[in-house]
């Protein structure tokens, strides 16, 4: 009821305003009228007819302009619509394409662009999504039979994407499709990872595990009797084995790492204090390999958010591997120092070994899982070529960067930026 | 108003045509992705299947050489549509062959994996196909959007497919000289990379088809070093049918 009270009330309003809208007019015709009877002498009765005649014609008027103005509203209706359509693909965040029944780009948002890159409107979505199950998917949705489908979509080249693609008819007698590209890569990304890396690590598992049972093998057998032998090859095997256990312990450690991808925020780790005590622990390694580790530290609070433990064993790795591989140069130098210069201010600690250097063409790849330089030297160190990779995780996850410089002969240097925030 | 449905008819059968061919890319490009994948991961299963997957560009093949003669005996294309048409035929037969190619990789999935590999390897073979898969993916993409001005990454990319390869077969002729018992997986393997290889050489004669299909002329030859204007081509005058 009191809706229908508010809609009488609205429409006498409009009545109203139409009325004073026009209220020039109908004053200059009563004006007119009266000036007729002022100087024709008209009747009384035939001014009030002519005075109502312009009143009808009044409002008679206002309903034609009524009319025109909802004939407005709609044409301001399908524009809204035909705007809103872009903007709402544009205010999509997910790549989106809209097409029409010969598979023809119609538009495309800009996160489609940027995705898929040189998709212009008039190209046909069949020549450029060329996989067998986008092409399922078209043919499906194009034929008409059903209003919407869903498919599983991976690129492999440039980078690799996996994406959930649906499809379906916009409106009815539109005769426009749209594709919405829901991004997946990550979790892919993830699995495939895993894999992956489970297939390394038994390859790197098998290595070891063949030479101890052939060393077993050799010891029930030739070597029996040979007391010097058996010593010698119970030295192998227990290097092998430890070998082994560093192997497992470093992959516990990158998967407990790619469990948790964000870092506990609210920590802060006094960088003085933990390179320290990476100092100390890696004492003893040091002088076994008769390198003396020197200290540059710069005055003032060396303090940045992160995570302690994590940021002690990103040291630990690269010290380890600047005593084991930078050994012959018979020196490392630690430096901890303000590193401002670039674009995100913070502190950069850098370590220094005098050893032979990494070839540049080595430098790319050798924070990748299991690559290693030089495999015999790395083996005849213990190396799992795990170190780097689980460095370059854990500065992953701090926003903090590796860079490597290095020449052949001459050493090389690691240093870790790490952003203050 | 009779001639103006022939024409949208005859369009309409050149579009199934180009879209033909864009499916049996498609189709092709993932037989290779997967023969590699089968090889890395040592999968004898997706190794299987793109064998029989095979099949389905063999039938394009004859579907695309079939509709085309049927277009040329019924309508009597000239110029662009004629090149068009004749395009197709060609592009199919190259991509026909990269699917063989793959399967060739597929079928030496077996033997491969039965000794062990050193995975720095088959690193060396996944970049090569990547390689070559991506001049395969660019190439067919200008099939899609016709811009032929750039094509120039072609002999670019056919430069690094050859210095990947040339080092990988040293590298396998090292492993093989190392190690007797290595020779016969390391065999397998250079048969995989010079099948590789040769998807290259595939993509690059479909990229000089595309470029005789828009501008009539042959792709310019391998220009001299360190020049590179054969890069920059006049655009295409036809309009995209
Ligand atoms: N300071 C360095 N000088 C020369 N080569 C280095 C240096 N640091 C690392 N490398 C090379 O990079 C490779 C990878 O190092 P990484 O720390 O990842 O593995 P690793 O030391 O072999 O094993 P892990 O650290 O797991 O015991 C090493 O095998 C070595 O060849
Ligand atoms: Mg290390």
């Amino acid at each position: 009821m009191a809706e229908m009270g508010a809609e009488h009330e609205g429409a006498a309003q409009t009545v109203a305003i139409r009325l004073w809208n026009s209220r020039r007019l109908l004053a200059a015709g009563i004006g007119a009228v009266l000036a007729v009877y002022w100087f024709a002498g008209m009747s009384g009765y035939v001014v009030l007819l002519a005075c109502a005649v312009l009143l009808a014609a009044a409002m008679l008027q206002t309903d034609v302009a009524r009319q025109s103005a909802e004939g407005g509203a709609a044409i301001e209706a399908s524009g809204l619509q035909r705007l809103s359509g872009e903007y709402l693909a544009a205010a999509v965040a997910d790549p989106l394409i809209i097409f029409d029944r010969t598979a023809m780009i119609v538009h495309a948002n800009a996160a489609a662009f940027a995705a898929f890159g040189g998709i212009a409107p008039g190209l046909s979505l069949s020549l450029k999504f060329r996989a067998p199950e986008m092409q399922a998917l078209l043919d499906s949705i194009l034929s008409g039979n059903v209003a919407s489908d869903v498919v599983d979509y991976t690129e492999k080249l440039p980078v690799e994407r996996a994406y959930r693609v649906s499809a379906s008819s916009v409106g009815h007698g539109t005769d426009l499709y749209v594709l919405v590209f829901k991004d997946q890569s990550e979790a892919r990304r993830i699995d495939r990872m895993r894999a992956d890396f489970i297939a390394n690590a038994s390859h790197e598992l098998r290595t070891p595990l063949a030479s101890i049972s052939g060393f077993i093998e050799t010891l029930r057998g030739p070597a029996r009797n040979d007391p010097a032998a058996r010593e010698q090859f119970l030295q192998i095997m227990q290097n092998q084995t430890g070998r082994m256990a560093r192997l497992i312990d470093d992959l516990l450690s990158l998967s407990r790492l790619e469990m948790k991808p964000y870092l506990k925020p609210g920590n802060e780790v006094d960088l003085r204090q933990t390179v320290d005590s990476v100092i100390d622990s890696l004492g003893p390694l040091a002088r076994e390999n008769g390198v003396a580790i020197e200290r540059d530290f710069a005055e003032g609070p060396l303090d940045v958010p992160g995570d302690r433990d994590e940021l002690f064993q990103v040291f630990e790795n690269l010290l380890e591997n600047a005593c084991k591989y930078g050994q012959s140069g018979g020196r490392v130098v630690v430096s901890i120092a303000p590193g401002d210069a670039g674009p995100e201010p913070g502190i950069d600690v850098t370590i220094r070994d005098f050893g032979p250097g990494i070839a540049e063409e080595h430098i790319p790849r050798i924070t990748e899982r299991f690559y290693r330089v030089d495999v015999e030297n790395s083996r005849t160190q213990k190396g799992t070529g795990l170190g780097l990779s689980i460095v370059k995780h854990i500065l992953t996850r701090h926003n903090a960067r590796l860079s490597i410089k290095s020449e052949v002969g001459k050493g090389a240097a690691f240093s870790v930026h790490l952003p203050r925030h | 108003m009779q001639s103006v449905h022939i024409v949208s008819a005859y369009d309409e059968e050149l579009q199934y045509l180009s879209k033909r061919i864009a499916a049996m890319g498609g189709h092709a490009e993932r037989m290779v992705e997967q023969a590699i994948a089968a090889l890395v991961n040592a999968d004898p299963g997706l190794a299987q299947k793109v064998i029989r997957d095979d099949l389905v560009l063999d039938e394009g093949q004859r579907e695309i050489d079939d509709k085309a003669i049927v277009i040329i005996a019924k309508r009597q294309p000239m110029a662009t549509d004629l090149r068009e048409i004749v395009g197709a035929i060609r592009i199919s037969a190259d991509l026909e062959r990269v699917g063989d190619l793959g399967k060739n990789v597929a079928k030496r999935v077996v033997a491969v994996i039965e000794g062990r590999q050193p995975t720095s390897l088959f690193r060396g073979l996944e970049a090569l196909a990547d390689l070559a898969l991506t001049q395969l993916k660019e190439v067919l993409d200008v099939y899609a959007s016709r811009s032929v001005e750039n094509i120039g990454f072609v002999r670019d990319r056919d430069d690094q497919i050859d210095a990947m390869y040339t080092s990988l077969f040293r590298e396998l002729l090292t492993y093989m000289m190392e190690d007797p018992r290595n020779i016969t997986p390391c065999t397998h393997l250079l048969f995989c990379a010079k099948n590789i290889e040769r998807i290259g050489d595939h993509a690059t004669n479909i990229a000089e088809t595309i470029y005789y299909i828009v501008t009539g002329d042959q792709m310019p030859a391998d220009r001299p070093k360190g020049d590179k204007t054969d890069k920059i081509v006049l655009p295409a005058a036809q309009p995209v049918k």
